[in-house]
C-alpha cells in the first residue's frame, strides 16, 4: 500500500521536535558536527517565542563554575536532593559541560551577571554549593537561538504538532506523524534519528484558578512528547515524583526565591517567620512548604518588605521583564506592592518535569532513550534538575550523538498502515457535527487528577481516580472539534488523558514514601530502602497494558559520606 | 451529543486603530504559543479568537505599534 496524496512526506537526516531551549540547540548541534546532514526542527508554536523561556530567564540555576564548585560537588548535591534515586553518570555527564555550555552562550551574546572584576556574579541558594547565576538580562535569548538556527540553516517547521513517532521493521525510530495545528494538514517526517525535545508535561493538573491555561508551565508544554515515548515503546521513570512548585497563588508563576533570595528575600509564614532553612526546590523543601500552607501558620508568603528601596526596584526589574514578566501586572490589578505587603504564595498543580524534579522519558548520559534511533533532552527528558541550561547541554549532547546515528543509517521504510490509521485517527474528531469539546474533556480528566492523584496519595483514592481516568477512553470517539485549532487542542487533550494514567500507575507503584511531598505516599508512609531504592519505569507492555518494573541505581560516580546524606532532611527552622 | 456555545473575557486586548494586520502584519499571530490570536475576519485586524492564555507577553513585546495589551484573565485576576 502506498502513502495517500493528502499525507505529504519530508525526509531529513535528524529531526528535532520542539524548538523551545534543548531543541534548537540539539538542531543547531547536529549542523555544526555534521554541515552536510538535513537537519529540520518541528515546533508546535513558533521557534522565535516558544517553550519554556519564551519571554527569556532571569538566572541559570544549575551554573557549576569552577572557583564555586566542581562536577562532583554538584552531582552530591543534585543526589541527595533527589533522595538517591538517579543516574549520576547523567548528571555528570551535565555538570563537565555545564560551564563550557555558559561559556559559549556568553560568546553567543547571552548576557549573565559579572562582578567588578569580570567574572561570573555567582550567588548561593543551594543547600550545600553555589550555583546561581543571575541573568538580569536573559530576555533576549530566544532571539539569539533563532539567530543560530538561520546562521546554521536549519528547516525550521512551526505551527506543527507531533503526535506519533514511527518505527521501523527492526523497531528503530523512523520519524513522525504531525498535524498542521491551523490547516489539519497531516505530514510525514522521515528521519533516519529523532531528538525529543517537548518540554514538560506542564497541563495535567488542574490550576487552583481553574483556569486550564493558567499553569505553572507553559500549557503548550502539554506531555506531548511523553505520549509519544509512550506509544513507540519507550521507557519513562520517576513519573511518581511528581513536579510541584512554589509559586505566586493564583498567578501560578514562579515567586523566585533564587532570584529574590540572593538579595535578602525569601519564604515566610503568616508571622512573617522563615520556616525553611533554604529555598531551593526539593521535595523536603515542598513537604515543609505544604505543611505550612495547611497548618496555623499558613499560608505561605514571599517576604520582600523588609527591604531597602533600590534592592526592591532591582528585584522588580528583574522579575517584571524576564520569564514571567506580566507578574507586576497581576500584582498592581490587586494593590500588591513589593514594599508594603507580604505576596502570597501557594503551590502548583502536579506535572512531570526533569529541569525541577526527576519524572520524564528515561534517557540515559549520551541523551538516548530505550528505543534505537530516538534521543530525548531538556524537561521531557529524565535527568533530574536540570533547568535551562541542563536543557542546552542535553540538547548539544543529544545534537551530537544523533547526527553520528544517522549517519550511518539508510532512509528508513515507513509503515504506511499505521500512517493511514493514524491519519484517520487523528482527523476524527473533525469529521464529527458535534460531541464532546476538547476543553470539557481536557477539563474533565485534569479535574480528576486534582481530586485523586495530588499527594498526600492514597491508595484508594488512586484506584478510584485510575478507573474514572481509564473510563474516559469511552469518551475519546466523541471528541468533536469544530476547525483545526481545536483539534489540536483534541489531540493534546489525548496526551494529558495519557499522562494522567501514568501519573497514577507510577504512583501506585512505587509502595513507599520518597521525595517529601513528590511522593507522600500515605498508605506507605516511610522511605524503605531496602525495596524502593530504584528507579520505577514505565512502558507499554503486554497487550498494550501500562506496565512498570523496577530498574536498580547504577553505582554511584561520586559516593556521599552520611552526614551529606541527610543534609536535605533537616530544612525546617529549628526552634529556639 | 448536542452542543451549546458559551462566552468569556478574553485577556489580550487588541487597538483596532494601531493594529496594522490588515497591512500585513502577523507579528503577535506569529509570536503566540497557543496560537490564540487570529485575524478577525470582518475587520481584518487581530483580535484573540481563543480564551487559553499564559499571560506571557510575546504578543505585547513583539508588537511593531504598541496595539497589544496582556490582562491577566479574569479567573486568577
Amino acid at each position: 500500500m502506498a502513502i495517500p496524496d493528502d499525507i505529504k512526506v519530508m525526509d531529513v537526516d535528524v529531526l528535532v521536535i520542539g524548538g523551545g531551549t534543548a531543541g534548537p540547540m540539539a538542531a543547531v548541534t547536529a549542523k555544526e558536527k555534521n554541515p552536510d546532514a538535513s537537519v529540520m526542527l518541528l515546533e508546535k508554536a513558533n521557534v522565535k517565542r516558544s517553550g519554556a523561556i519564551s519571554m527569556g530567564m532571569d538566572g541559570l540555576n544549575n551554573a557549576v563554575v569552577p572557583g564555586h564548585s566542581t562536577p562532583e560537588d554538584y552531582v552530591k548535591e543534585i543526589t541527595i536532593a533527589n533522595d538517591g534515586i538517579l543516574l549520576q553518570k547523567g548528571v555528570m555527564a551535565y555538570a563537565q559541560r555545564s560551564y563550557s555550555m555558559i561559556q559559549k552562550l556568553d560568546k553567543w551574546g547571552v548576557y549573565f551577571q559579572k562582578d567588578e572584576t569580570g567574572e561570573f556574579d555567582m550567588k548561593k541558594v543551594h543547600h550545600l554549593g553555589t550555583y546561581v547565576l543571575p541573568m538580569p538580562e536573559g530576555h533576549n535569548v530566544k532571539k539569539i537561538l533563532y539567530r543560530r538556527l538561520r546562521r546554521h540553516r536549519v528547516k525550521v517547521e512551526n505551527r506543527y504538532q507531533a503526535i506519533r513517532l514511527l518505527k521501523d521493521e527492526a523497531g528503530v525510530v523512523s520519524g513522525c506523524i504531525a498535524l498542521g495545528t491551523r490547516d489539519a494538514e497531516v505530514i510525514v517526517v522521515r528521519a533516519k534519528a529523532v531528538i525529543m525535545c517537548s518540554g514538560a508535561a506542564g497541563r495535567i493538573g488542574l490550576p487552583a484558578s481553574g483556569y486550564l491555561f493558567g499553569t505553572y508551565e507553559n500549557p503548550s508544554n502539554c506531555g506531548d512528547g511523553h505520549s509519544m515515548a509512550y506509544h513507540v515503546g519507550a521507557e519513562l521513570t520517576g513519573l511518581e515524583c511528581y513536579q510541584i512548585n512554589p509559586l505566586l497563588k493564583d498567578y501560578n508563576g514562579p515567586a523566585c526565591a533564587y532570584v529574590t533570595g540572593p538579595l535578602g528575600g525569601y519564604t515566610a509564614n503568616a508571622k512573617g517567620d522563615r520556616f525553611i532553612e533554604c529555598d531551593y526546590w526539593s521535595g523536603q523543601m515542598m513537604m515543609e512548604f505544604y505543611n505550612e500552607l495547611q497548618g496555623g501558620n499558613g499560608p505561605v508568603f514571599l517576604k520582600l518588605d523588609h527591604l531597602a528601596e533600590e534592592t526592591i526596584q532591582e528585584i522588580e526589574h528583574v522579575l517584571h521583564t524576564n520569564e514571567r514578566p506580566s507578574r507586576g501586572r497581576f500584582h498592581d490589578g490587586r494593590g500588591t506592592d513589593y514594599r508594603t505587603k507580604m505576596v502570597e504564595m501557594h503551590i502548583s498543580e502536579i506535572g512531570f518535569c526533569a529541569g525541577h524534579s526527576a519524572s520524564g522519558v528515561w534517557i540515559n548520559e549520551k541523551g538516548e532513550t530505550s528505543v534505537p534511533g530516538l534521543y530525548g533532552a531538556g524537561d521531557m527528558a529524565s535527568i533530574p534538575h536540570s533547568y535551562m541550561l541542563g536543557a542546552f547541554v542535553y540538547g548539544e549532547i543529544c545534537g551530537e550523538n544523533a547526527v553520528e546515528f544517522a549517519r550511518e543509517r539508510d532512509v528508513p521504510k515507513l509503515d504506511e498502515d499505521y500512517i493511514i490509521a493514524e491519519r484517520d485517527r487523528i482527523l476524527a474528531p473533525l469529521k464529527r457535527t458535534d460531541g464532546i469539546p476538547p476543553s470539557q474533556f481536557e477539563y474533565k480528566v485534569r479535574r480528576l487528577v486534582n481530586d485523586y492523584l495530588q499527594p498526600p496519595k492514597v491508595s484508594k483514592k488512586m484506584d478510584i481516580g485510575l478507573a474514572r481516568i481509564r473510563a474516559m477512553e469511552n469518551d475519546i470517539p466523541y471528541l468533536y472539534a469544530r476547525d483545526p485549532h481545536e483539534l489540536l487542542r483534541a489531540n493534546e487533550a489525548q496526551h494529558i488523558f495519557d499522562c494522567a494514567q501514568m501519573a497514577a500507575v507510577a504512583s501506585l507503584y512505587r509502595q513507599e514514601s520518597r521525595w517529601g511531598l513528590y511522593h507522600n505516599y500515605v498508605d506507605h508512609p516511610e522511605t524503605d530502602n531496602e525495596n524502593w531504592f530504584c528507579h520505577v519505569q514505565l512502558f507499554k507492555g503486554e497487550n498494550d497494558n501500562m506496565t512498570c518494573r523496577k530498574r536498580e541505581v547504577e553505582p554511584y560516580v561520586v559516593e556521599l559520606d552520611d552526614e551529606e546524606k541527610n543534609a536535605y532532611q533537616q530544612l525546617r527552622v529549628q526552634a529556639g | 451529543m448536542p452542543t451549546a456555545s458559551q462566552i468569556s473575557m478574553v485577556p489580550v486586548v487588541v487597538d483596532d486603530d494601531k493594529c496594522i494586520a490588515d497591512k500585513g502584519c502577523r507579528t503577535c499571530i506569529d509570536v503566540c504559543p497557543l496560537d490564540v490570536l487570529w485575524i478577525n475576519e470582518e475587520t481584518g485586524k487581530a483580535h484573540m479568537k481563543y480564551d487559553e492564555c499564559w499571560y506571557c507577553m510575546p504578543c505585547e513585546a513583539d508588537c511593531p505599534t504598541d496595539a497589544v495589551t496582556v490582562n491577566i484573565p479574569y479567573l486568577l485576576s
